[in-house]
């Protein structure tokens, strides 16, 4: 097989998937009766469509980035993290304890330590998926999700208590569970005039080459990805494969806590319920999509934005509900996985280039 | 089901990227004819077997059974045409038992709703009474020895019925004793069946096989009688070049121990003692060889001088420092090399590739990262002059080590562990799977580490190896040391029988 084939044939693979995604989407959408083609275009193309459609499909793409890129460097060293939607919800609350207790530190030291703390609440939930499956061998895939009801419980019981807002506590137990407005100190720029866009997008944009350098030039990030890889061959190695479970657990948790922490600083400015919107989740699907690399997971969370944002349009502009993008992540999902087994099989790879060959002596053959 | 009384492969061309693996290669098979396979590591053969079991489809060339063009689209076709492999890397599930792997591919007890274990196991015990393979059809693949799992795949590719065998290197991970079982079986099975025999040992070639066909760099190099040449001829036409194996003939070391293992106990994977009360002491600038019958405390042994298996009781002094309990890392630091049995799953990360491979327990040290950050071009340098001075076949340094022919992934191995200038070195069937040519190089360079001061403890079956390279030989047997000889008081007869278990003073 030559190069230039497998290229070929893996591109035709992944533009196969995507057909085959939209295929089984259109079923689901005509089934509810909507006008698939209209609504594809909308979900797809009404969102780059003006500045502030795209600044706010960046602005998803933002946590989403960040959160992939913390599950990337959890799964390449052989742990799995479902748990990033309650390791965010804890960096939020990090988050809001240091800009509510010292609002008035300047913001070049406030919003460091504020997004700092964050990683370090989302980290030290992580850690303890982490240490129970290195020490006491209790999956992680268990581990995480209870961890998660148990974030989502004390949350709702922060906001409800000691960070609720003053202004709502006069209204007695009426009030929306969310806290005071933050200070001005931990506020993120806005950058572009009339959006919301914020400076945390440059915050993962550099997240994202501190992976990769991490994972591709560091002898840690070596010994994460040795670990992943062989277990038993990393260990052989001298690498302590249960240390690395924990680290990168540790990683991945700290960077759903700053992914956290950045939404409250850029976006709502204050702790209120339904801020991890399911980002924790979303983001082992673009950690996938992105092949857990840097390099894949910026254009798939840019991707996955857009399908945030446009499904929320479809609402408005031809009538399907926006919870289609649940239905279509579950699709996405179930491709993504299909995908990988296709592509590698490599028995059918070699079907399809001996087919090929003798299409092309055939070809040949009639041409002479 | 039709007997296979002639197979055929015709100018067979297999590339890969980088590399032309099978060159125009014909080869032909009779009814009841054994053919054997030699060749140097990563001259193709494997590949060329893999072909014929559908596994990969070849650029050229075609298959003809019993005069008829066949086409193989997956290894299930094969399977159905009659042919059966066992390959050179086992393909068993490891937390599976014997019993559920063979399952697994037999199709005949499975129906619509139901598996019928029971069949399976029925079908087992036959097989194994009829051939005489012992296999513990309810024993758990991780719970066995390399040579317990390579019976376990024969028996597998029989259950499945197959007409036509195909053998990679079936004996290199077998005891003398199981080899010279497996030859007379298979001279047994000749009446019904006709075989590929793939071997880096010449004197099985010799002795089993009726015809031969020498591979080198993907083509046919010699066709024709094993019986019309020596073995130091077939060496030749393989390597291209007289072969010598190297002997110790040097004074025996009177140099201070250095590994020096005391009263040590250890469990096996089963949880009885696999080492019970061990003893053993390793001079500086010494070749021990520890002969013994596989399953017999070695596996265990190595594992737990390099801190990978819990020790129970007992002390593993190591320049005067008690290793026992100590992490491998520690162990790695302190100066010991470590040259695995397994060396797919645990000599190196399949997927990494070959010069990632070749910094496994380096990656802090000062010459590969700088600040923990990995220095690529000295990682490049390393791999390119280890790859040149150990001859690993590969296409570039940058391919997975996992796509490496069998010898050429122990190549990898072996090169990382003497490379790295270990203040000892614990080798486990160094040579295993290696071509002649291999094997000769890799004895050079344990002798020349002796000679430098290095400590060897060598773990073997194969007695030549054991008898050229020592300069004492101490037997193990049930996790004891059976006897230590010195090299001169030391042959393959008395080796045989203490192995075997017979304490020295009831045999002599
Ligand atoms: N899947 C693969 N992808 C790329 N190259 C491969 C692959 N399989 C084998 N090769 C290359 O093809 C060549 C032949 O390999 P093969 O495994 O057939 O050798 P072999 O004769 O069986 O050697 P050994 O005695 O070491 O087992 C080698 O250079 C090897 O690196
Ligand atoms: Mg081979």
């Amino acid at each position: 097989m030559t190069k230039h084939f497998k290229l070929i044939y893996k591109i035709t693979i992944i533009a196969l998937a995507i057909a085959a995604a939209m295929g089984a989407g259109s079923i689901i959408l005509l089934s509810i009766g909507a006008d698939v083609a209209k609504t594809y275009l909308v979900i797809l193309l009404e969102p780059l469509k003006s500045t502030l459609q795209i600044s706010e499909v960046l602005l998803r793409a933002i946590p989403l980035s960040i959160i992939a890129l913390g599950i990337s460097v959890a799964y390449r060293s052989g742990i799995i993290n479902i748990g990033a939607e309650g390791q965010m919800m804890m960096g939020i609350l990090g988050t809001t304890m240091v800009a509510l207790s010292l609002p008035t530190l300047p913001k070049v030291i406030l919003i460091p330590l504020a997004i700092l703390t964050g990683a370090l609440f989302g980290g030290a939930w992580g850690f303890i998926a982490g240490i129970l499956r290195a020490k006491l061998q209790v999956s992680e895939l268990l581990s995480t999700v209870m961890l998660n009801y148990i974030a989502a419980q004390f949350y709702t019981f922060m906001l409800r208590g000691p960070f609720l807002d003053p202004a709502e506590k006069t209204l007695g137990g009426a009030g929306t569970p969310q806290s005071m407005r933050l200070t001005r100190n931990l506020w993120l720029t806005r950058f572009i005039p009339r959006t919301r866009l914020h400076t945390g997008l440059f915050i993962a944009l550099a997240l994202a080459a501190f992976i990769y350098f991490l994972l591709w030039k560091t002898d840690f990030g070596y010994k994460m990805r040795a670990s992943g890889a062989s277990g038993r061959a990393a260990r052989y190695g001298g690498i302590s494969v249960a240390w690395y479970l924990v680290v990168s657990m540790v990683i991945s948790g700290a960077f759903a806590g700053i992914a956290g922490a950045i939404e409250v600083a850029g976006v709502h400015r204050r702790a209120l319920e339904g801020i991890t919107a399911g980002y924790g989740f979303s983001g082992i699907v673009v950690a996938l999509f992105g092949g857990l690399s840097p390099i894949g997971i910026i254009p798939a969370s840019f991707f996955f934005g857009l399908l945030i944002v446009g499904s929320d349009m479809t609402q408005r502009l031809v009538g399907v509900p926006a919870n289609m993008i649940n239905v279509l992540q579950g699709i996405i999902i179930l491709v993504i996985v299909a995908t990988k087994m296709i592509l590698a099989d490599p028995y059918l790879a070699e079907r399809v280039w001996r087919w090929y060959q003798r299409r092309c002596t055939v070809r040949a053959e009639v041409e002479a | 089901m039709h007997k296979i009384t002639s197979l055929r492969m015709e100018h067979i061309t297999k590339r890969f990227p980088g590399t032309l693996a099978c060159d125009d290669i014909t080869l032909s098979v009779g009814e009841g004819e054994i053919l054997a396979l030699v060749g140097e590591n990563g001259a193709g053969k494997t590949t060329l077997m893999n072909i014929l079991m559908g596994l990969y489809q070849s650029d050229e060339g075609r298959i003809l059974i019993n005069g008829e063009e066949v086409r193989f689209k997956s290894p299930n076709d094969a399977f159905s045409a009659g042919l059966g492999m066992v390959h050179q890397q086992y393909m068993l599930v490891s937390n599976m038992t014997v019993t559920e792997n063979i399952a697994l591919g037999y199709k005949a007890a499975w129906s619509a709703l139901k598996l019928d274990l029971a069949k399976v196991r029925a079908r087992i015990v036959e097989i194994s009474d009829k051939y005489g393979l012992a296999v513990d059809p309810d024993a758990y693949i991780w719970q066995l020895s390399v040579g317990e799992q390579q019976r376990v795949e024969l028996v597998k590719t029989l259950c499945l019925g197959a007409r036509f065998l195909i053998l990679d290197e079936p004996t290199s991970a077998l005891t003398p004793q199981e080899t010279d079982e497996l030859i007379v079986l298979l001279k047994r099975m000749k009446r019904e069946l006709s075989i590929i025999f793939i071997s880096h040992k010449l004197q099985e070639v010799k002795n089993l096989c009726d015809n031969l066909l020498i591979l080198r760099h993907g083509a046919v190099v010699y066709e024709g009688k094993t019986a019309d040449h020596s073995m130091a001829d077939i060496a030749a036409l393989m390597t291209g070049h007289e072969v010598e194996l190297p002997v110790n003939e040097e004074e025996a070391c009177s140099g201070a121990v250095v590994l020096d293992i005391r009263d040590l106990d250890v469990k096996s994977d089963r949880g009885f003692l696999a080492l019970d009360g061990f003893n053993l002491a390793v001079r500086c600038g010494e070749i021990v060889g520890l002969a013994g019958v596989s399953g017999n405390g070695q596996r265990e042994l190595a594992e737990a001088i390099n801190g990978l298996r819990r020790v129970e009781r007992g002390q593993i002094l190591f320049y005067g420092e008690d290793l026992a309990n100590k992490s491998p890392h520690h162990i790695i630091d302190s100066g010991m090399g470590y040259i695995p049995e397994e060396r797919n799953t645990e000599g190196i990360v399949p997927s990494f590739s070959l010069k990632e491979n070749l910094i496994l327990k380096d990656t802090e040290r000062e010459e590969f990262s700088n600040h923990h950050f990995l220095k690529n071009k000295a990682i490049e340098e390393n791999a390119t002059e280890l790859r040149v001075k150990f001859d690993i076949r590969s296409p570039n340094t940058s391919v997975a080590a996992g796509s490496l022919s069998g010898g050429n992934i122990q190549k990898v191995i072996l090169a990382r562990e003497i490379s790295r200038k270990p203040k000892f070195l614990l080798a486990v069937y160094p040579i295993r799977g290696l071509d002649l040519g291999a094997a000769e190089f890799i004895h050079k360079q344990l002798l020349e580490k002796r000679r430098e001061g290095v400590g060897i403890l060598l773990i073997s079956e194969e007695l030549d190896e054991i008898l050229d390279l020592s300069d004492r030989v101490a037997v193990i047997f049930k996790g004891k040391i059976q006897q230590i000889l010195d090299r001169k008081d030391a042959n393959r007869r008395k080796l045989g029988i203490l192995m075997a278990g017979v304490g020295d003073d009831q045999a002599l």
